[in-house]
């Protein structure tokens, strides 16, 4: 079985801050692979360097067999896609719903755009109703939904997750989490996702690896996590933390 | 409840006339408070942080509060002066709120706005103003103070900024402290430093503390008492050691929506809101 | 039409989920109108303006007498009356029919500099501040340059080196009016360059061109929309001081700046003669100035995004 996604000791750099320092892991087709850790250990700035918009400098990256070069071509973007963590700021301001999924279907000259629209607004529970709206007539979750939808919509096999929930209520979080699950399902897509939070990361993630200053801690499977069963003082500390306020005296 | 009544909300209405007509941000909230801890629990939009700012007297100038009572220690907030009001704020009622970036002024350093604050409040020296503030940074769990002291708000972390926030706000030892998502910025570790750092605070000085956030788990970890807002109402108020038997189906949903380690559920359950909720 | 279907149309504009492009486009822009005209002085300004045009437009109709041919016999320097509305030049021109048809020279040249500028500003802004880098640095020096110096004087000696006239005026204005749009588009899109939804059409494969052409310029169009129609009014003022200087229309052409020039030899006994182009110029730049500020409030991409 190949790799989607296999990174080899991948080194970013923003001017002289190291923002990744060395990290390798490999994602299998078709499975759900997680990042967790504290802001600013680097977990967006990974999945920036896959699809391109991050600098760097060493390592190397290799997407459904072929290795990256510094650009990436039109093909790549109908392989990997990506949504981002606030559903306020990845939606253009003075754009409809239709217009921002017409966009992808233009750049990459599909025909059957009417009929792609539709089935992307279904599938992701908008339906009809919600084609001709402006971002600022949706609510946070829509809007996560629509991101969704227009991530969808080139059919890609690898879909990138920068916290799609930290910005939503959780009763809101847990509809789109359920949707995720099912777009992964019904396309057979490989996810890599990125959260704060380690119940989604369990929750969504069959493997995931801890982050700390641009570095892995370790990898783990979701039931190694479930069972505790964990090697590093700080994935522990992560652990202890998601269980809540705990009063001592 | 503990003791004396520290708060008496009865009643509270927000709103706001916008272009398109009337909102109601906070429909007829009322609850109580003694020196406890209460959260006040909902999802964005709630009216739980518009509860908040009506009690600290932070409202919009645009928006109309009314009540049938809302007493601090028996002072009637809506029928004193604003200078009053001001005075009242500064030093017994404290608010912290979401993002210490918004709140400290940008061009003084953190040590100087805190003596600022206590020195407006309270005839000190320069020189005990400076020990107090530094006694303040040190029991927020700051390890070296006086380097704090003079940094500026950008040039500490989030978490920093979050706890000199809250220095400022308790120097001058006020007995109602209102948290506005105090942590909801920061990372779960830091997140429970602030918290433990809160309780302490709140056990050794007898503040009350209102804690707002839509995090039910966490307030219930956390709070003594807990209020469930839903579209500007209080749907449920439950001692939160008994939230697992809560009656309201909006607060079930909001415990149960969230997947927990350990309690596989696939598809995770979703709330079925009820237009009767808001009624 | 009954209050009912205006009701229902009012409804339909302003729907929460519209049904078909044409409705979301119309109920966006009926909301701007709304935000614009809660202003009372930008309706005021827009009035104006539209006369303004109405006037170039039925120039023929509304002129009674020649605006270049007068009756120098009988009609010279004669104080406003019934006959003559405004007055009579030195050459025996009627000042009204001279204003009226010098409607059309000043529309010809606002028209003309907005067309000729704010695309280049437009488009050197958002280039330059999408591409950074060296591409910026250069673009942005050369604006600098043009920023550098006074407009007037600029204009001057981009006149003197053309030659005099009017459309050596309109270039000269145009292109000393473009380096503002530029600075306006760039820190423009220096703001939106880096969020998300720019990042994702760039994760959609979209080349820098089409970004910057369907994704960042309809995003800078408002501010310099607003920022031009607040120009005008030094375009005009540019345009009539060029004609007072004698570097711009020539004569005979009705122009305002050139009329109040040639009237200020007469300021004194036969004041007319400037004062009625000195008033239409100020009652157009006050036009445009209410109609820019109106423009600011419905299309401030800052105030609520609707
Ligand atoms: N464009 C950038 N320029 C400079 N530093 C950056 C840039 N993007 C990210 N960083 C830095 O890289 C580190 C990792 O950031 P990020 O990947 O966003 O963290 P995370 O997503 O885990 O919170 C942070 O310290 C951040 O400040
Ligand atoms: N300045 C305002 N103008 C109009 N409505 C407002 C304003 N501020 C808040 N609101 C309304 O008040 C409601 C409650 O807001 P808020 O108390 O901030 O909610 P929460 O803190 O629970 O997320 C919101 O639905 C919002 O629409
Ligand atoms: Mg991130
Ligand atoms: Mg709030």
């Amino acid at each position: 079985m190949t790799a989607a996604v296999a990174i080899e000791g991948l080194e970013v750099v923003f001017d002289r801050f190291r923002a990744l320092k060395g990290v390798s892991l490999e994602v299998r087709e078709g499975e759900s692979y997680g990042l967790v850790g504290e802001s600013g250990s680097g977990k967006s700035t990974l999945l920036r360097a896959i699809t391109g918009l991050a600098p760097v400098a060493s390592g190397t990256i290799i997407v459904n067999g072929k290795t990256l070069g510094k650009t990436r071509d039109k093909a790549f973007y109908r392989d990997v896609q990506m949504v981002f963590q606030d559903p306020y700021g990845s939606l253009h301001p003075r754009q409809t719903v239709d217009r921002l999924l017409q966009e992808p279907l233009a750049i990459h000259g599909i025909a059957d755009g009417e009929k792609r629209i539709e089935r992307a607004l279904d599938e992701v529970g908008l339906g009809k109703g919600f084609r001709f709206r402006y971002a600022h007539q949706l609510s946070g979750g829509q809007r996560q939904r629509v991101a969704i939808a227009r991530a969808l919509i080139l059919e890609p096999s690898i879909l990138l997750l920068d916290e799609p929930t930290s910005a939503l209520d959780a009763s809101v979080q847990a509809e789109v989490l359920n949707l995720l699950e099912e777009v992964r399902r019904r396309h057979k897509l490989t996810f890599l996702m990125v959260s704060h939070d380690l119940a989604i990361i369990t929750h969504m993630c069959e493997r995931l690896m801890v982050m700390q200053n641009g570095e892995a801690v370790e990898t783990l499977t979701a039931s190694q996590l479930i069972g505790h069963r964990v090697s590093e003082d700080y994935t522990r500390n992560l652990l202890r933390a998601s269980e809540g306020f705990v009063r001592t005296a | 409840m503990n003791g004396d009544t520290l708060l008496e909300v009865d009643d509270l209405r927000v709103t706001f006339p916008t272009r398109t007509g009337i909102v109601q941000a906070v429909r007829g909230v009322s609850f109580s408070l003694g020196r406890e801890r209460l959260g006040i629990v909902g999802e964005s939009g709630s009216g739980k942080s518009q509860t908040g700012r009506a009690i600290m007297g932070l409202t919009p100038p645009q928006a109309e509060v009314s009540a049938k009572k809302l007493a601090f220690n028996g002072i009637d907030l809506l029928s004193i002066s604003p200078r009053q009001r001001r005075s009242l704020r500064g030093n017994r009622i404290a608010m912290i709120l979401q993002d210490p970036k918004y709140s400290l002024d940008p061009v003084m350093t953190i040590g100087r706005q805190i003596v600022e604050t206590l020195r407006t409040h309270e005839k000190v020296s320069r020189a005990e103003a400076r020990e107090r503030a530094l006694a303040m940074l040190q029991a927020v769990q700051i390890r070296d103070p006086a380097r704090v002291f003079d940094l500026y708000p950008h040039e500490v972390s989030g978490g920093m900024g979050q706890r000199a926030m809250i220095a400022m706000m308790l120097i001058t030892g006020p007995e109602l402290m209102i948290a506005d998502e105090p942590t909801s910025a920061l990372d779960v570790t830091v997140q429970l430093d602030v918290l433990k750092i809160l309780d302490k605070l709140v056990a050794e000085r007898g503040m009350g503390l209102i804690f707002i956030s839509h995090d039910l788990r966490l307030v219930s970890s956390f709070c003594d008492r807990v209020v469930v807002m839903y579209a500007g109402k209080v749907v449920e108020q439950i001692k939160a050691s008994e939230l697992r038997d809560a009656q309201h189906p909006y607060t079930r949903g909001l415990l149960n929506c969230m997947p927990r380690i350990g309690f596989e559920r696939h598809p995770l359950p979703v709330l079925d809101r009820k237009p009767e909720w808001a009624a | 039409m009954s209050a009912e279907t205006i009701q229902s149309r009012r409804e339909w504009l302003l729907s929460d989920r519209p049904a078909s492009r044409l409705q979301a486009r119309l109920g966006r822009a009926y909301v701007a109108w709304r935000r614009f005209s809660a202003n009372r002085l930008a309706l005021v300004g827009m009035l104006i303006i539209i006369a303004l045009v109405l006037v170039a437009a039925l120039a023929d109709v509304l002129a009674p007498y020649s605006a270049t041919v007068g009756d120098l016999k009988n009609a010279r320097l004669l104080p406003p009356s019934a006959a003559h509305w405004f007055g009579t030049d030195d050459l025996g021109r009627d000042i009204y029919s001279r204003i009226v048809y010098g409607a059309r020279w000043t529309l010809y040249v606002v028209i003309l500099v907005a067309i000729i500028a704010a695309p280049i500003g437009l488009l050197v802004g958002t280039v330059a501040g999408y591409a950074g880098g060296w591409t910026d640095t250069i673009l942005m020096r050369i604006t600098d340059i043009f920023l550098a110096f006074p407009k007037l004087v600029l204009a001057l000696a981009f006149v003197a080196a053309l030659g005099p006239g009017i459309e050596n005026a309109v270039l000269a204005i145009a292109i000393t009016s473009w380096p503002p749009y530029a600075r306006i588009a760039r820190a423009e899109t220096l703001t939106v360059r880096n969020s998300d939804y720019i990042k994702a059409v760039q994760l959609m494969g979209a080349s820098p061109f089409r970004i910057v052409l369907r994704h960042i310029m309809p995003l800078c169009i408002s501010s310099l929309i607003i920022r031009v129609t607040l120009d005008m009014a030094g375009i005009i003022l540019t345009a009539a001081g060029l004609g007072f200087l004698g570097l711009g229309a020539q004569p005979p052409l009705p122009e305002w700046g050139a009329m109040i020039a040639s009237g200020r030899r007469f300021i004194l006994d036969q004041w007319w003669v400037a004062a009625a182009p000195g008033a239409a110029i100020l009652i157009v730049s006050l036009g445009f100035n209410l109609l820019g500020d109106g423009l600011r409030d419905a299309l401030d991409p800052r105030s609520g995004d609707q």
